[in-house]
Formats: C-alpha cells, sequence, structure tokens
C-alpha cells in the first residue's frame, strides 16, 4: 500500500514532506544536476539579503565528527539578483520554494518580505533570525525574544496573507520555547528548527581557530539528537503550531524521527554537502519505510512521541 | 542531471599504488572518463557509508584510460583520517564519488607553444592537460617542482609528453635547487611560449603568474583551496577574482574554477574579503547597474 505522503504548511500543501534546508542546497540549480528538484516536498534557498554580500574571510568551514563547524556570512547575490535569475529558475523546474531571508533590521526584513509577495511563486518565507542586530550590540535576533518576535511580527505584516511565515531558530539560546512562544505570539504561522549551534575546533597544528572567524555554526548529525529535543519541546508546548524539523538528517529513518518528536515536514541540510543525491534517497527511503508500517498518511506521524505508549499510528 | 554534469557514482577501485610520495588511486567510472576535461577534479567521500567524516575531499584528476569502459585516476598524499582510510582501500573495494566537477583548462585553438608549471600533487593534472593541447598540435613543455625528489610526481611520464622537461626541488635532490618559478623566465624565452598553465600552491601559482606577465603571457592557473562540498553549494572555497567588468567577486572554486586566468586572481588578498569586493562593507552599488552578481572570469 502507498502512502498519502501530504502535509500542510499553515495554508499550503507539500507533494511530501521532505525538503532542502536554506543554506545547503544554493538556489536549486547546483542540487539539480543530483537530484529532481521538483520532486522534493520544497525546496529552501540560501538565505536572501537586500543588497549583495561578500561573506567572511577563508576558511570557512571545519570538519568535526559527524558535523561541520562553518562561518559563511551570507554570502550572496542580494534579493534583485534573485528575483530576476534565482527564483524564476527554480518556479521553471518545478520547484517549490521556501524562500529564507536575512537582515539587520525589522525594516529590512519586512522589505524582504514585500519584494517576495509582490514577485509571486514563494510557497513560505522563511526567517533567519540568527543573524546580529546593530541595534542589540550585534546580538542575534534569537538572543532576545523581543527583538525577534519584532521582526516577525513585521515580515507577517508585509507578506501576502496566503504565504506562511516560519521563523527560524537557533538551539543555543537561553528559552528555547519562550522564544518560540513569543515568535507565535508575533503571528509566525510556524517554526524552523533548529539552525547551527555555535562551536569552535581548534587546529592542532597551528593552535589557532580552524575557522577564520573562530566562531562556526555546528551541523550534520552530531547534532540531531539537539535538533530532536528543540522540536520535541516545542510541540509539546505549541501543539498546534506547525514546525520544519531540520538539523543532521541523514536517512528516511531520521525523518520519521523529526515527525514522531513533532515537525511536519524535515528539512536535509549538511547531509547534502557530502552526498548530493541525498535528498532523492531519503525520500525514497521515507516512502518505503511509512509504507512498509502501513502507514495510511504521513501526517499522522507527526507527534507521535508526544501520544501515551500503546496509542494506535496509521493503519 | 544532464549529459555534460557531473555524476555521482559507486566505482569499484581497480588499483590502489605508491607512486614516490604518493598513493594513486583508479577506479572504474565509465561516466566520468567520458566526461572529463582536462583540469577538472573529483570529490570523493571517504570512511564509508557510516562515516563521521561528512566533508569529500577533492583530488583532481591524472589520467583517463578506456579500460573496462572507461577508468579514472587521482593522486594524493596521506594527510589526515581520510586520506588513510582511502590508502588502505585495495581492488574491489567501493569508493562514493561525484566527478568530473569543475571549470577545466581552456585549449588554445591554434597550435601554440604552452609551458605547464605544476608544483607538488598540482603536477597531476597536467599529464592529461598536456595531451590534450598535444593532439591540437601545441608544444608542451613542462616544469615540474617540490620539495623534494620523492614529491615531484610523474617525472618518467614527464619526458614522454613534452618537449622539455625541468625539474625543480627546493632542496636541490632532483633536478634544478630552488623553486619552479626560477627557471620558468629561461623555458619561456627557449621554448618561445605563447601561453602558461600552473597547478599548484597559491604562493607558486602567484610566482607563476608574475614571471608570465613580465613575458606578456596569458596565464591559466588551477587553484587548490580546501573545499566542503565540491557541488557549488557550501560556498567555502572561495577566491577573490576580479571578473570583465572590473569588480571583485568571491568566486568558488568548485564551480566558478578551479581554473582561473591568473591575472585575475588576487593573490594578495586570499583568504580575505577585499574591501571593495562585490557586497564587501567598501563596495558600493553603482547606479548604471554595474555590480550586478555574474560569473566571475
Amino acid at each position: 500500500m502507498s502512502s498519502d505522503l501530504r502535509i500542510r504548511l499553515g495554508r499550503v500543501e507539500l507533494g511530501n514532506p521532505i525538503m532542502t534546508a536554506a543554506g545547503c542546497a544554493g538556489t536549486g540549480r547546483e542540487l539539480a544536476r543530483f537530484v529532481d528538484i521538483a520532486q522534493m516536498g520544497a525546496i529552501a534557498t540560501k538565505s536572501v539579503m537586500l543588497e549583495p554580500r561578500a561573506g567572511r574571510p577563508s576558511p570557512r568551514m571545519a570538519e568535526t565528527p559527524s558535523g561541520m563547524l562553518s562561518s559563511i556570512g551570507l554570502q550572496g547575490p542580494g534579493i534583485d539578483v534573485f528575483l530576476e535569475r534565482d527564483l524564476p529558475w527554480l518556479l521553471s523546474r518545478g520547484g517549490t520554494p521556501v524562500v529564507s531571508i536575512a537582515g539587520g533590521s525589522a525594516p529590512e526584513y519586512a522589505e524582504l518580505a514585500r519584494r517576495l509577495s509582490e514577485a509571486g511563486g514563494v510557497a513560505v518565507v522563511e526567517i533567519n533570525l540568527s543573524c546580529p542586530n546593530p541595534a542589540d550590540q550585534g546580538r542575534d535576533f534569537t538572543d532576545d525574544p523581543a527583538e525577534a518576535a519584532r521582526v516577525v511580527h513585521a515580515v507577517r505584516s508585509h507578506t501576502h496573507s496566503d504565504i506562511p511565515v516560519f521563523a527560524k531558530l537557533a538551539p543555543d539560546v537561553a528559552d528555547l520555547v519562550g522564544l518560540a512562544s513569543a515568535c507565535v505570539e508575533a503571528r509566525a504561522d510556524g517554526l524552523s528548527m533548529v539552525n547551527t549551534i555555535r562551536g569552535m575546533a581548534i587546529d592542532p597544528a597551528t593552535l589557532r581557530p580552524a575557522v577564520a572567524g573562530g566562531l562556526g555554526g555546528l551541523s550534520g548529525p552530531a547534532i540531531r539528537p539537539i535538533a530532536v529535543n528543540c522540536v520535541y519541546r516545542a510541540r509539546a508546548a505549541l501543539p498546534d503550531v506547525p514546525i520544519i524539523g531540520m538539523g543532521g538528517v541523514r536517512t528516511g529513518a531520521d525523518v520519521l524521527e523529526f515527525m514522531a518528536a513533532g515537525a511536519t515536514a524535515v528539512a536535509v541540510g549538511t547531509v547534502n554537502f557530502a552526498d548530493p543525491s541525498a535528498c532523492a534517497r531519503i525520500l525514497r527511503e521515507f516512502e518505503e519505510s511509512v509504507a512498509g508500517r502501513g502507514v495510511a498518511r504521513v501526517s499522522e506521524l507527526v507527534g507521535a512521541a508526544h501520544r501515551p505508549t500503546g496509542a494506535s499510528l496509521g493503519g | 542531471m544532464s549529459d555534460s554534469g557531473p555524476v555521482q557514482m559507486r566505482s569499484p577501485v581497480l588499483t590502489v599504488r605508491r607512486v614516490d610520495a604518493y598513493h594513486a588511486i583508479t577506479v572504474v567510472a565509465p561516466n566520468i572518463a567520458e566526461r572529463f576535461r582536462s583540469g577538472q577534479f573529483l570529490a570523493v567521500a571517504v570512511g564509508g557509508e557510516h562515516s563521521g567524516m561528512l566533508l569529500r575531499r577533492p583530488f583532481a584528476i591524472h589520467d583517463v584510460k578506456p579500460d573496462y569502459g572507461g577508468t579514472v585516476e587521482f593522486l594524493f598524499s596521506v594527510a589526515g583520517a581520510g586520506t588513510s582510510w582511502l590508502a588502505e582501500r585495495r581492488s574491489r573495494d567501493l569508493l562514493d564519488i561525484v566527478g568530473p566537477l569543475g571549470r577545466p583548462f581552456p585549449l588554445p585553438r591554434d597550435p601554440v607553444n604552452c609551458v605547464l608549471v605544476g608544483g607538488g600533487s598540482g603536477c597531476a593534472p597536467l599529464f592529461p592537460l598536456a595531451q590534450a593541447l598535444r593532439r591540437r598540435g601545441c608544444r608542451v613543455d613542462l616544469v615540474l617542482g617540490a620539495a623534494t625528489a620523492d614529491r615531484v610526481c610523474g617525472s618518467i611520464t614527464a619526458r614522454r609528453v613534452a618537449e622539455t622537461a625541468t625539474f625543480v626541488t627546493e632542496d636541490g635532490s632532483f633536478g634544478v635547487r630552488g623553486r619552479v618559478s626560477d627557471p620558468l623566465g629561461r623555458v619561456i624565452e627557449e621554448t618561445r611560449s605563447d601561453v602558461v598553465y600552473a597547478c599548484g600552491p597559491m604562493p607558486m601559482l602567484r610566482a607563476v603568474t608574475a614571471m608570465a606577465d613580465r613575458y606578456e603571457l596569458p596565464t591559466q592557473v588551477s587553484v587548490e583551496e580546501s573545499m566542503a562540498c565540491g557541488t557549488g553549494i557550501c560556498m567555502s572555497c572561495v577566491v577573490p577574482i576580479v571578473g570583465d567588468d572590473g569588480i571583485t567577486r568571491m568566486a568558488r572554486a568548485c564551480v566558478d574554477g578551479p581554473v582561473f586566468r591568473g591575472e585575475r586572481v588576487r593573490f594578495d588578498d586570499v583568504g580575505t574579503i577585499p574591501f571593495d569586493a562585490l557586497g564587501a562593507p567598501g563596495w558600493k552599488a553603482q547606479p548604471d547597474g554595474r555590480g550586478a552578481d555574474r560569473e566571475a572570469g
């Protein structure tokens, strides 16, 4: 028996729950050489800003056990080129765009949201809140729930009502559930979790930080249990809010794990670097797994881990 | 998914052998062999299916043969856990490889005189380039160097594919003592070179480009930046490159390169973000639309 793979993120329906994570699929074009992007639930594009951005000095990454540290600094061409070149290309190939936006102030985020709404074709706007806030001594927006809420509110107010707005959260904050609740109160339609975790590695030869900026974002399977826990806690506190889960997804079984913890959709990130055809493989593994379990609709899996032991699933 | 683009495959290892200080692995990979153009590279997964080493290792393709439908060979030195694992592979083991990746060396339309300069394992991609140039009727001269004699690769093949081969070692244990840029001026003069190709560490490429510039010769350099994905997604391997419009962009070595025109590489600024690069703090959008993002040249 084949399962109904469709899921809903607010007002938007995706063909299946498996998508790419922002920053781990380029604009879809690079990955399209290895994966049929129209087959994926959605393609989250690399965070776009108002202006072109050169990013940070190199070395920008370091391999760590089952993970990597990266410090790219949001290199990108800016919203003009994205709207002119990247978004039309993604739509022409049948991709479902989840567009990640990044900025330095609530008005900047709002302007990006407005331009994306006008362009048409955007399925979801995802707010990358792990950006330094110059008005808050360069701390990330996620470090202060009030600042994060201000951005979410501005984006929601400038985004077409048919387009859900998701707030992307980092796991290493003082009060994750408080931050998630603040975003939802500011009218976020859903949550994306998690972004990378701040980390550091020292080069054993030079005894200097392995990544040029010192600090990097840790990603990959190393962070998966942390990410699953974050999704679980957010689901428990906010059971009606859809979550895009991510953090070290490598197999179809990992997708099931995130969905059971409470994710409605699951994004594949760093593993795309290791295995450029990973998304297609993970989707295949997931389909086989849910069919084997006799799950009629995969949406039934969402939050399964929160149900009492012995509660029936699927059928 | 196109016929000319890279493919990912699980390729059986044909041979693993020692070549002086290097290891050479040949894999059966017909789809990669048929697409290959000189200067392109492979990204090889290390550690097996459940490996904790997530990042692919990039290696220049050193040789392509028609045996078994098509084989490709790459050279490496053992430098860590990933390359140790590779060195332990045996015939018939499977390797997860992606390739051919990157922009190849451009070939001249006319039969001209070419000097190919390699440093260390950077010599590896020059051999298929030499053959491609010879097929076009070009004269090929090689200048190959390394720190020590056992790190100069392909010294026997070099004499076969090139009119002349000059060897250089830093310790003087083989050929001329010094660096590859030292005898380059003499080779350019003696062979009446029209174009210079180079592959090796960044300081070497900078010295070679400066020397070729003295003779007003164009240089094509292949950079050896560290990469995480090799497929253009992660943005780790960026190098400051000046475009046709004079604007510097942080170009990805894996998809915009690894081959660049030498005079377009801002060697002094590698590892940094030049203040005036597109999107850097000192960069300002021009009212006439200059600065729109385009492929770096």
